[in-house]
Protein backbone atom coordinates (compact mmCIF):
# COMPACT_ATOMS: atom_id res chain seq x y z
CA UNK A 1 0.00 0.00 0.00
CA UNK A 2 3.05 2.26 0.03
CA UNK A 3 1.93 4.31 -2.95
CA UNK A 4 -1.84 4.54 -2.45
CA UNK A 5 -2.78 8.05 -1.38
CA UNK A 6 -6.08 9.82 -0.82
CA UNK A 7 -5.90 13.03 -2.83
CA UNK A 8 -9.47 14.23 -2.47
CA UNK A 9 -12.47 13.70 -0.22
CA UNK A 10 -16.08 14.83 -0.39
CA UNK A 11 -19.22 14.37 1.63
CA UNK A 12 -22.91 14.95 1.37
CA UNK A 13 -24.13 15.51 4.95
CA UNK A 14 -25.79 12.56 6.69
CA UNK A 15 -29.43 13.11 7.65
CA UNK A 16 -32.87 13.14 6.04
CA UNK A 17 -33.37 15.08 2.84
CA UNK A 18 -36.90 14.49 1.64
CA UNK A 19 -37.15 13.89 -2.10
CA UNK A 20 -33.43 14.33 -2.77
CA UNK A 21 -32.19 11.14 -4.45
CA UNK A 22 -29.22 9.02 -3.48
CA UNK A 23 -27.81 9.78 -6.91
CA UNK A 24 -27.95 13.53 -6.25
CA UNK A 25 -26.20 13.07 -2.91
CA UNK A 26 -23.57 10.91 -4.59
CA UNK A 27 -22.99 13.58 -7.22
CA UNK A 28 -22.39 16.18 -4.49
CA UNK A 29 -19.87 14.01 -2.68
CA UNK A 30 -18.05 12.87 -5.81
CA UNK A 31 -17.77 16.37 -7.27
CA UNK A 32 -16.29 17.64 -4.02
CA UNK A 33 -13.73 14.81 -3.92
CA UNK A 34 -12.76 15.25 -7.57
CA UNK A 35 -12.46 19.00 -7.07
CA UNK A 36 -10.04 18.56 -4.17
CA UNK A 37 -7.96 16.19 -6.29
CA UNK A 38 -8.04 18.61 -9.22
CA UNK A 39 -9.68 16.01 -11.46
CA UNK A 40 -12.78 15.64 -13.62
CA UNK A 41 -14.93 12.51 -13.61
CA UNK A 42 -13.39 11.53 -16.95
CA UNK A 43 -9.90 11.47 -15.38
CA UNK A 44 -10.42 8.42 -13.14
CA UNK A 45 -9.80 4.94 -14.52
CA UNK A 46 -12.33 3.00 -12.44
CA UNK A 47 -15.04 3.63 -9.85
CA UNK A 48 -16.14 1.58 -6.87
CA UNK A 49 -19.50 2.39 -5.27
CA UNK A 50 -20.55 1.04 -1.88
CA UNK A 51 -24.29 0.72 -1.30
CA UNK A 52 -26.60 -1.75 0.40
CA UNK A 53 -30.04 -0.42 -0.50
CA UNK A 54 -29.25 1.76 -3.54
CA UNK A 55 -30.52 -0.75 -6.09
CA UNK A 56 -29.26 -1.73 -9.51
CA UNK A 57 -26.40 0.32 -10.95
CA UNK A 58 -26.24 2.93 -8.18
CA UNK A 59 -22.68 3.83 -9.06
CA UNK A 60 -23.47 4.08 -12.75
CA UNK A 61 -26.27 6.53 -12.04
CA UNK A 62 -23.89 8.87 -10.22
CA UNK A 63 -21.22 8.72 -12.93
CA UNK A 64 -23.83 9.07 -15.68
CA UNK A 65 -24.91 12.32 -14.07
CA UNK A 66 -21.27 13.48 -14.24
CA UNK A 67 -20.59 12.30 -17.81
CA UNK A 68 -17.99 10.03 -16.26
CA UNK A 69 -19.03 6.68 -17.70
CA UNK A 70 -17.02 4.50 -20.04
CA UNK A 71 -14.76 3.30 -17.23
CA UNK A 72 -15.41 0.14 -15.22
CA UNK A 73 -17.93 0.89 -12.43
CA UNK A 74 -18.34 -1.62 -9.63
CA UNK A 75 -21.19 -1.59 -7.12
CA UNK A 76 -20.09 -3.24 -3.88
CA UNK A 77 -22.39 -4.53 -1.15
CA UNK A 78 -21.08 -5.76 2.20
CA UNK A 79 -23.72 -4.54 4.67
CA UNK A 80 -22.47 -1.80 6.99
CA UNK A 81 -18.97 -2.40 5.58
CA UNK A 82 -20.01 -1.72 1.96
CA UNK A 83 -17.99 1.49 1.67
CA UNK A 84 -14.99 -0.18 3.29
CA UNK A 85 -15.21 -3.06 0.85
CA UNK A 86 -15.32 -0.59 -2.05
CA UNK A 87 -12.28 1.22 -0.63
CA UNK A 88 -10.38 -2.04 -0.18
CA UNK A 89 -11.03 -3.01 -3.81
CA UNK A 90 -10.10 0.45 -5.05
CA UNK A 91 -6.87 0.46 -3.05
CA UNK A 92 -5.99 -3.04 -4.25
CA UNK A 93 -6.55 -2.01 -7.87
CA UNK A 94 -3.88 0.67 -7.47
CA UNK A 95 -1.51 -1.40 -5.32
CA UNK A 96 -1.62 -4.18 -7.92
CA UNK A 97 -0.59 -1.76 -10.66
CA UNK A 98 -3.88 -2.10 -12.54
CA UNK A 99 -4.82 1.58 -12.16
CA UNK A 100 -3.19 4.84 -11.10
CA UNK A 101 -6.29 6.84 -10.22
CA UNK A 102 -9.69 5.60 -9.03
CA UNK A 103 -12.83 6.96 -7.45
CA UNK A 104 -14.43 5.30 -4.42
CA UNK A 105 -17.77 6.50 -3.13
CA UNK A 106 -20.81 5.36 -1.18
CA UNK A 107 -24.44 6.38 -1.42
CA UNK A 108 -27.48 5.45 0.65
CA UNK A 109 -31.05 6.57 1.18
CA UNK A 110 -32.77 4.48 3.83
CA UNK A 111 -36.22 4.46 5.43
CA UNK A 112 -36.73 5.24 9.12
CA UNK A 113 -37.00 2.57 11.79
CA UNK A 114 -35.80 -1.01 11.96
CA UNK A 115 -34.21 -1.88 8.64
CA UNK A 116 -35.94 -4.51 6.51
CA UNK A 117 -33.32 -6.68 4.92
CA UNK A 118 -33.52 -9.44 2.35
CA UNK A 119 -30.98 -11.12 4.62
CA UNK A 120 -33.63 -13.07 6.56
CA UNK A 121 -36.04 -15.74 5.34
CA UNK A 122 -39.70 -14.63 5.53
CA UNK A 123 -40.47 -17.27 8.19
CA UNK A 124 -37.71 -15.89 10.41
CA UNK A 125 -39.18 -12.39 10.18
CA UNK A 126 -42.67 -13.76 10.90
CA UNK A 127 -41.33 -15.61 13.97
CA UNK A 128 -39.86 -12.36 15.33
CA UNK A 129 -36.31 -13.68 15.02
CA UNK A 130 -34.92 -10.91 12.79
CA UNK A 131 -34.82 -7.55 14.64
CA UNK A 132 -31.33 -6.10 14.44
CA UNK A 133 -31.66 -4.06 17.68
CA UNK A 134 -32.40 -7.27 19.59
CA UNK A 135 -29.20 -8.89 18.38
CA UNK A 136 -27.32 -5.69 19.25
CA UNK A 137 -28.93 -5.91 22.69
CA UNK A 138 -27.89 -9.52 23.21
CA UNK A 139 -24.29 -8.61 22.35
CA UNK A 140 -24.59 -5.74 24.80
CA UNK A 141 -25.97 -8.06 27.50
CA UNK A 142 -23.00 -10.34 27.04
CA UNK A 143 -20.54 -7.43 27.20
CA UNK A 144 -22.10 -6.21 30.44
CA UNK A 145 -22.16 -9.71 31.94
CA UNK A 146 -18.55 -10.47 30.93
CA UNK A 147 -16.99 -7.16 31.96
CA UNK A 148 -19.09 -5.70 34.74
CA UNK A 149 -19.85 -2.67 32.58
CA UNK A 150 -23.29 -1.19 33.16
CA UNK A 151 -25.96 0.74 31.29
CA UNK A 152 -24.34 3.89 32.71
CA UNK A 153 -21.21 3.12 30.70
CA UNK A 154 -23.31 2.67 27.55
CA UNK A 155 -24.88 6.06 28.24
CA UNK A 156 -21.44 7.66 28.61
CA UNK A 157 -20.55 6.56 25.07
CA UNK A 158 -23.66 8.27 23.73
CA UNK A 159 -22.91 11.43 25.73
CA UNK A 160 -19.36 11.50 24.34
CA UNK A 161 -20.33 10.99 20.71
CA UNK A 162 -23.25 13.39 20.80
CA UNK A 163 -20.99 16.02 22.37
CA UNK A 164 -18.48 15.49 19.56
CA UNK A 165 -21.28 15.73 17.00
CA UNK A 166 -22.10 19.29 18.01
CA UNK A 167 -18.95 20.41 16.20
CA UNK A 168 -19.72 18.46 13.02
CA UNK A 169 -21.87 20.42 10.53
CA UNK A 170 -22.39 17.22 8.51
CA UNK A 171 -24.00 15.29 11.41
CA UNK A 172 -27.75 14.68 11.79
CA UNK A 173 -27.90 15.25 15.57
CA UNK A 174 -25.98 18.25 16.87
CA UNK A 175 -27.36 18.57 20.38
CA UNK A 176 -25.72 17.37 23.58
CA UNK A 177 -27.51 14.78 25.70
CA UNK A 178 -27.01 13.84 29.34
CA UNK A 179 -26.56 10.32 30.64
CA UNK A 180 -29.88 10.70 32.42
CA UNK A 181 -31.61 11.58 29.14
CA UNK A 182 -30.00 8.61 27.40
CA UNK A 183 -31.12 6.20 30.10
CA UNK A 184 -34.61 7.71 30.25
CA UNK A 185 -35.18 7.60 26.48
CA UNK A 186 -37.52 4.92 25.17
CA UNK A 187 -36.41 1.36 25.95
CA UNK A 188 -36.06 -0.48 22.63
CA UNK A 189 -34.38 -3.76 23.62
CA UNK A 190 -32.85 -3.89 27.12
CA UNK A 191 -30.25 -2.67 27.86
CA UNK A 192 -30.43 -0.48 24.74
CA UNK A 193 -32.54 2.66 24.80
CA UNK A 194 -33.46 4.73 21.75
CA UNK A 195 -30.56 7.15 22.25
CA UNK A 196 -28.09 4.26 22.42
CA UNK A 197 -28.98 3.19 18.86
CA UNK A 198 -27.95 4.98 15.68
CA UNK A 199 -30.50 5.98 13.06
CA UNK A 200 -30.39 4.59 9.56
CA UNK A 201 -30.53 7.63 7.26
CA UNK A 202 -29.23 9.17 4.04
CA UNK A 203 -25.95 10.51 2.77
CA UNK A 204 -22.94 10.06 0.53
CA UNK A 205 -19.16 10.16 0.80
CA UNK A 206 -16.37 9.95 -1.74
CA UNK A 207 -12.59 9.67 -1.94
CA UNK A 208 -10.11 9.81 -4.81
CA UNK A 209 -7.25 7.32 -4.60
CA UNK A 210 -4.07 7.85 -6.59
CA UNK A 211 -0.65 6.36 -6.95
CA UNK A 212 1.06 9.46 -5.68
CA UNK A 213 3.54 10.94 -3.22
CA UNK A 214 1.01 13.56 -2.11
CA UNK A 215 -2.07 13.16 -0.01
CA UNK A 216 -3.00 11.06 2.99
CA UNK A 217 -1.38 7.64 2.92
CA UNK A 218 -3.68 4.61 2.88
CA UNK A 219 -1.26 2.58 4.96
CA UNK A 220 -3.41 -0.48 5.56
CA UNK A 221 -6.87 -1.77 4.81
CA UNK A 222 -8.46 -5.15 5.41
CA UNK A 223 -11.95 -6.54 4.92
CA UNK A 224 -12.68 -9.76 6.80
CA UNK A 225 -15.82 -11.82 7.31
CA UNK A 226 -16.75 -13.86 10.37
CA UNK A 227 -15.31 -17.21 11.29
CA UNK A 228 -18.04 -19.79 11.91
CA UNK A 229 -19.28 -20.53 15.40
CA UNK A 230 -20.50 -17.52 17.35
CA UNK A 231 -24.25 -17.18 17.77
CA UNK A 232 -23.65 -13.47 18.44
CA UNK A 233 -21.84 -12.84 15.14
CA UNK A 234 -23.15 -10.04 12.93
CA UNK A 235 -24.14 -12.77 10.47
CA UNK A 236 -27.05 -13.42 12.90
CA UNK A 237 -27.07 -17.22 12.78
CA UNK A 238 -29.73 -19.23 14.62
CA UNK A 239 -27.19 -21.33 16.51
CA UNK A 240 -23.65 -21.29 17.77
CA UNK A 241 -21.07 -23.17 19.80
CA UNK A 242 -18.61 -22.10 22.50
CA UNK A 243 -17.01 -19.03 20.90
CA UNK A 244 -14.47 -18.07 23.55
CA UNK A 245 -11.54 -18.89 21.24
CA UNK A 246 -13.09 -17.63 18.00
CA UNK A 247 -11.74 -14.24 16.90
CA UNK A 248 -14.46 -11.83 15.72
CA UNK A 249 -13.97 -10.29 12.26
CA UNK A 250 -12.92 -6.92 13.69
CA UNK A 251 -9.91 -8.55 15.38
CA UNK A 252 -9.02 -10.33 12.13
CA UNK A 253 -9.26 -7.15 10.05
CA UNK A 254 -7.40 -5.06 12.63
CA UNK A 255 -4.55 -7.55 12.78
CA UNK A 256 -4.20 -7.42 8.97
CA UNK A 257 -4.43 -3.64 8.73
CA UNK A 258 -1.93 -3.02 11.54
CA UNK A 259 0.50 -5.47 9.91
CA UNK A 260 0.20 -3.81 6.51
CA UNK A 261 0.80 -0.40 8.06
CA UNK A 262 3.61 -1.63 10.31
CA UNK A 263 1.78 0.08 13.17
CA UNK A 264 -0.17 -0.91 16.24
CA UNK A 265 -2.84 0.49 18.52
CA UNK A 266 -0.25 2.49 20.49
CA UNK A 267 0.61 4.46 17.34
CA UNK A 268 -2.91 5.76 16.77
CA UNK A 269 -3.87 9.40 17.29
CA UNK A 270 -7.54 9.27 16.31
CA UNK A 271 -10.15 6.54 15.69
CA UNK A 272 -13.53 6.41 13.98
CA UNK A 273 -15.29 3.16 14.91
CA UNK A 274 -18.64 1.48 14.39
CA UNK A 275 -21.12 2.70 16.99
CA UNK A 276 -24.34 1.30 15.57
CA UNK A 277 -25.16 1.03 19.24
CA UNK A 278 -23.24 2.16 22.28
CA UNK A 279 -22.12 -1.34 23.21
CA UNK A 280 -20.77 -1.91 19.69
CA UNK A 281 -18.30 0.94 20.24
CA UNK A 282 -17.13 -0.49 23.56
CA UNK A 283 -16.67 -3.92 21.94
CA UNK A 284 -14.69 -2.30 19.13
CA UNK A 285 -12.30 -0.66 21.58
CA UNK A 286 -11.22 -4.07 22.83
CA UNK A 287 -11.35 -5.79 19.43
CA UNK A 288 -9.17 -3.06 17.89
CA UNK A 289 -6.68 -3.34 20.76
CA UNK A 290 -7.37 0.18 22.05
CA UNK A 291 -7.87 -1.25 25.54
CA UNK A 292 -7.78 -4.67 27.18
CA UNK A 293 -10.97 -6.74 27.36
CA UNK A 294 -12.90 -5.23 30.23
CA UNK A 295 -10.76 -2.09 30.23
CA UNK A 296 -13.50 0.12 28.78
CA UNK A 297 -14.64 1.48 32.13
CA UNK A 298 -11.15 2.83 32.81
CA UNK A 299 -11.02 4.49 29.38
CA UNK A 300 -14.35 6.16 30.05
CA UNK A 301 -13.35 7.23 33.56
CA UNK A 302 -10.16 8.85 32.29
CA UNK A 303 -11.87 10.54 29.35
CA UNK A 304 -9.29 9.01 27.02
CA UNK A 305 -11.73 8.70 24.12
CA UNK A 306 -12.85 12.33 24.24
CA UNK A 307 -11.51 14.96 21.86
CA UNK A 308 -8.67 16.30 24.01
CA UNK A 309 -8.10 12.87 25.58
CA UNK A 310 -5.30 10.38 24.97
CA UNK A 311 -6.94 8.68 21.96
CA UNK A 312 -10.14 10.37 20.76
CA UNK A 313 -12.72 7.96 19.32
CA UNK A 314 -15.41 9.18 16.96
CA UNK A 315 -14.56 12.89 16.94
CA UNK A 316 -17.07 13.21 14.07
CA UNK A 317 -19.79 12.30 16.56
CA UNK A 318 -19.91 8.75 15.24
CA UNK A 319 -22.96 7.09 13.80
CA UNK A 320 -24.82 7.98 16.99
CA UNK A 321 -24.63 11.65 15.90
CA UNK A 322 -24.38 11.30 12.13
CA UNK A 323 -26.79 8.42 11.56
CA UNK A 324 -25.83 5.49 9.40
CA UNK A 325 -26.29 5.55 5.62
CA UNK A 326 -24.83 2.05 5.17
CA UNK A 327 -22.94 2.44 1.89
CA UNK A 328 -21.58 5.85 2.87
CA UNK A 329 -20.78 5.36 6.53
CA UNK A 330 -17.34 3.75 6.18
CA UNK A 331 -16.21 6.36 3.67
CA UNK A 332 -17.66 9.08 5.89
CA UNK A 333 -15.23 7.89 8.58
CA UNK A 334 -12.37 8.07 6.08
CA UNK A 335 -13.37 11.59 5.06
CA UNK A 336 -13.32 12.58 8.73
CA UNK A 337 -9.90 11.04 9.30
CA UNK A 338 -8.43 12.68 6.20
CA UNK A 339 -9.62 16.05 7.51
CA UNK A 340 -8.19 15.23 10.94
CA UNK A 341 -4.83 14.26 9.44
CA UNK A 342 -4.79 17.38 7.30
CA UNK A 343 -5.57 19.45 10.38
CA UNK A 344 -8.74 20.89 8.85
CA UNK A 345 -11.35 19.36 11.18
CA UNK A 346 -12.31 22.68 12.75
CA UNK A 347 -13.68 22.71 16.28
CA UNK A 348 -13.35 18.94 16.60
CA UNK A 349 -9.69 18.83 15.48
CA UNK A 350 -7.52 16.30 17.30
CA UNK A 351 -4.28 18.16 17.88
CA UNK A 352 -1.33 16.79 15.98
CA UNK A 353 -3.19 13.80 14.50
CA UNK A 354 -0.86 11.85 12.22
CA UNK A 355 -2.23 8.27 12.36
CA UNK A 356 -5.93 7.41 12.15
CA UNK A 357 -7.96 4.21 12.13
CA UNK A 358 -11.44 3.65 10.71
CA UNK A 359 -13.57 0.62 11.55
CA UNK A 360 -16.92 -0.71 10.40
CA UNK A 361 -18.71 -4.00 11.05
CA UNK A 362 -22.14 -5.14 10.02
CA UNK A 363 -24.59 -7.46 8.35
CA UNK A 364 -23.03 -10.57 6.96
CA UNK A 365 -20.39 -9.99 9.62
CA UNK A 366 -18.06 -8.08 7.35
CA UNK A 367 -15.54 -5.95 9.20
CA UNK A 368 -13.28 -3.40 7.54
CA UNK A 369 -10.35 -1.70 9.26
CA UNK A 370 -8.43 1.10 7.55
CA UNK A 371 -5.23 2.75 8.79
CA UNK A 372 -4.34 6.20 7.43
CA UNK A 373 -1.13 8.18 7.99
CA UNK A 374 0.03 11.63 7.01
CA UNK B 1 -53.06 -25.43 18.12
CA UNK B 2 -52.62 -25.30 14.37
CA UNK B 3 -50.43 -28.18 13.27
CA UNK B 4 -48.69 -26.08 10.64
CA UNK B 5 -45.07 -25.25 11.56
CA UNK B 6 -43.85 -21.79 10.61
CA UNK B 7 -41.20 -23.57 8.54
CA UNK B 8 -41.26 -27.37 8.17
CA UNK B 9 -37.49 -27.57 7.79
CA UNK B 10 -36.98 -25.94 11.19
CA UNK B 11 -39.51 -27.56 13.48
CA UNK B 12 -42.03 -30.40 13.60
CA UNK B 13 -45.45 -30.17 15.25
CA UNK B 14 -47.15 -33.40 16.30
CA UNK B 15 -48.80 -35.06 19.29
CA UNK B 16 -45.59 -34.59 21.29
CA UNK B 17 -45.75 -30.83 20.75
CA UNK B 18 -42.98 -29.03 18.89
CA UNK B 19 -39.56 -30.46 18.12
CA UNK B 20 -36.59 -28.47 16.85
CA UNK B 21 -35.04 -30.21 13.84
CA UNK B 22 -31.28 -30.15 14.26
CA UNK B 23 -28.40 -31.98 12.72
CA UNK B 24 -25.36 -33.81 14.04
CA UNK B 25 -22.03 -34.49 12.40
CA UNK B 26 -20.30 -37.58 13.86
CA UNK B 27 -16.93 -36.54 12.44
CA UNK B 28 -17.00 -33.08 13.99
CA UNK B 29 -18.95 -34.18 17.04
CA UNK B 30 -21.06 -31.02 16.84
CA UNK B 31 -24.81 -30.41 16.81
CA UNK B 32 -26.40 -27.57 14.86
CA UNK B 33 -29.78 -25.96 14.19
CA UNK B 34 -31.66 -25.94 11.89
CA UNK B 35 -30.47 -29.07 10.12
CA UNK B 36 -28.17 -28.29 7.22
CA UNK B 37 -26.51 -30.53 4.59
CA UNK B 38 -23.16 -29.27 5.88
CA UNK B 39 -22.02 -28.66 9.47
CA UNK B 40 -22.07 -24.85 9.75
CA UNK B 41 -19.06 -24.94 12.09
CA UNK B 42 -16.67 -27.31 10.31
CA UNK B 43 -17.94 -27.91 6.79
CA UNK B 44 -18.26 -31.65 7.45
CA UNK B 45 -20.99 -33.28 5.37
CA UNK B 46 -21.65 -36.47 7.35
CA UNK B 47 -24.87 -35.01 8.73
CA UNK B 48 -27.47 -37.05 10.55
CA UNK B 49 -30.85 -35.60 11.54
CA UNK B 50 -31.20 -34.93 15.26
CA UNK B 51 -34.27 -33.99 17.30
CA UNK B 52 -32.87 -31.39 19.69
CA UNK B 53 -33.44 -31.47 23.47
CA UNK B 54 -36.57 -29.72 24.71
CA UNK B 55 -34.82 -28.18 27.69
CA UNK B 56 -31.92 -25.90 28.37
CA UNK B 57 -30.86 -22.77 30.24
CA UNK B 58 -31.00 -19.09 29.37
CA UNK B 59 -27.64 -17.59 28.34
CA UNK B 60 -28.72 -14.11 27.23
CA UNK B 61 -32.09 -12.44 26.96
CA UNK B 62 -33.71 -9.17 25.94
CA UNK B 63 -37.17 -7.88 25.11
CA UNK B 64 -38.36 -6.73 21.70
CA UNK B 65 -40.65 -3.73 22.19
CA UNK B 66 -41.09 -2.61 18.56
CA UNK B 67 -42.51 -5.02 15.97
CA UNK B 68 -39.79 -5.69 13.38
CA UNK B 69 -40.61 -5.70 9.63
CA UNK B 70 -42.47 -8.83 8.54
CA UNK B 71 -43.64 -9.67 12.08
CA UNK B 72 -47.38 -9.62 12.80
CA UNK B 73 -47.41 -11.11 16.30
CA UNK B 74 -47.75 -9.31 19.64
CA UNK B 75 -45.14 -7.03 21.23
CA UNK B 76 -43.39 -6.95 23.57
CA UNK B 77 -41.89 -10.41 23.43
CA UNK B 78 -38.80 -12.02 24.87
CA UNK B 79 -35.87 -12.94 22.66
CA UNK B 80 -32.65 -14.56 23.66
CA UNK B 81 -30.20 -17.39 23.44
CA UNK B 82 -30.67 -20.76 25.10
CA UNK B 83 -27.95 -23.29 25.81
CA UNK B 84 -29.61 -26.62 25.09
CA UNK B 85 -29.08 -29.55 27.40
CA UNK B 86 -26.49 -32.12 26.31
CA UNK B 87 -22.95 -31.95 25.02
CA UNK B 88 -21.17 -30.37 23.32
CA UNK B 89 -22.56 -26.89 23.81
CA UNK B 90 -25.21 -25.74 21.36
CA UNK B 91 -26.72 -22.27 21.67
CA UNK B 92 -29.92 -21.44 19.81
CA UNK B 93 -31.74 -18.16 19.20
CA UNK B 94 -35.27 -18.34 20.53
CA UNK B 95 -38.32 -16.45 21.66
CA UNK B 96 -38.42 -16.54 25.46
CA UNK B 97 -41.35 -16.36 27.83
CA UNK B 98 -42.28 -16.73 31.47
CA UNK B 99 -41.31 -15.26 34.82
CA UNK B 100 -37.79 -15.15 36.17
CA UNK B 101 -35.89 -14.93 32.89
CA UNK B 102 -32.24 -14.63 33.91
CA UNK B 103 -28.88 -16.08 32.97
CA UNK B 104 -28.87 -19.75 33.93
CA UNK B 105 -32.65 -20.03 34.36
CA UNK B 106 -33.94 -23.44 33.24
CA UNK B 107 -36.36 -23.28 30.31
CA UNK B 108 -38.39 -25.79 28.32
CA UNK B 109 -39.61 -25.86 24.74
CA UNK B 110 -43.20 -25.08 23.80
CA UNK B 111 -45.12 -24.16 20.67
CA UNK B 112 -46.47 -20.67 20.10
CA UNK B 113 -49.04 -19.71 17.50
CA UNK B 114 -48.20 -16.67 15.36
CA UNK B 115 -49.18 -15.35 11.95
CA UNK B 116 -46.87 -16.95 9.38
CA UNK B 117 -45.27 -15.18 6.41
CA UNK B 118 -48.60 -15.63 4.55
CA UNK B 119 -50.44 -14.11 7.58
CA UNK B 120 -52.18 -17.47 8.26
CA UNK B 121 -51.76 -19.12 11.69
CA UNK B 122 -48.60 -21.10 12.16
CA UNK B 123 -46.59 -22.55 15.02
CA UNK B 124 -43.15 -21.39 16.05
CA UNK B 125 -41.10 -22.26 19.11
CA UNK B 126 -40.57 -20.55 22.44
CA UNK B 127 -38.52 -21.49 25.48
CA UNK B 128 -40.45 -20.85 28.68
CA UNK B 129 -39.30 -20.74 32.29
Amino acid sequence: MSEVRITGVGLHPFGRFGELTGTAMGVTAVRAALSEAGLAAGDVQAAFCGTAYGGVASGHRVLSALAGTGIPIYDVEAGCASGGAALQLGAASIASGQYDRVLVFGVEKMPKGIIRSSFFAPWQEAAGLSPAPAFFALRAQRLLADTGLTADHLAQVVVKNRRHGIANPDAMFRKAVTAEEVLASRMICPPLTLFMLCSPNEGAAAVVLERSRDGVHLAGISLRSHLPGSVLGEDSPLCGIDDTSIDPPTRLAARDAYAQAGLGPDDLDVVECQDTDAARELLAWAELGLCPDGGQADVLARGDAEVGGRLPVNPSGGLLSKGEPLGASALGQVVELVRQLRGTAGDRQVDGARVGLAHVIGRGANACVTVLTT
Amino acid sequence: MSPRPIDPSVLRVDDDGVTLLGGWSPSSGLRHFPASPVCPFTGADDIEPLDLPRSGTVWLHTTVTVAPPGYLGPVPYGLGIVELDGDPMLRVVSRLSGDGLARGAPVHLEGEELPGPDEEPSVTWVFRT
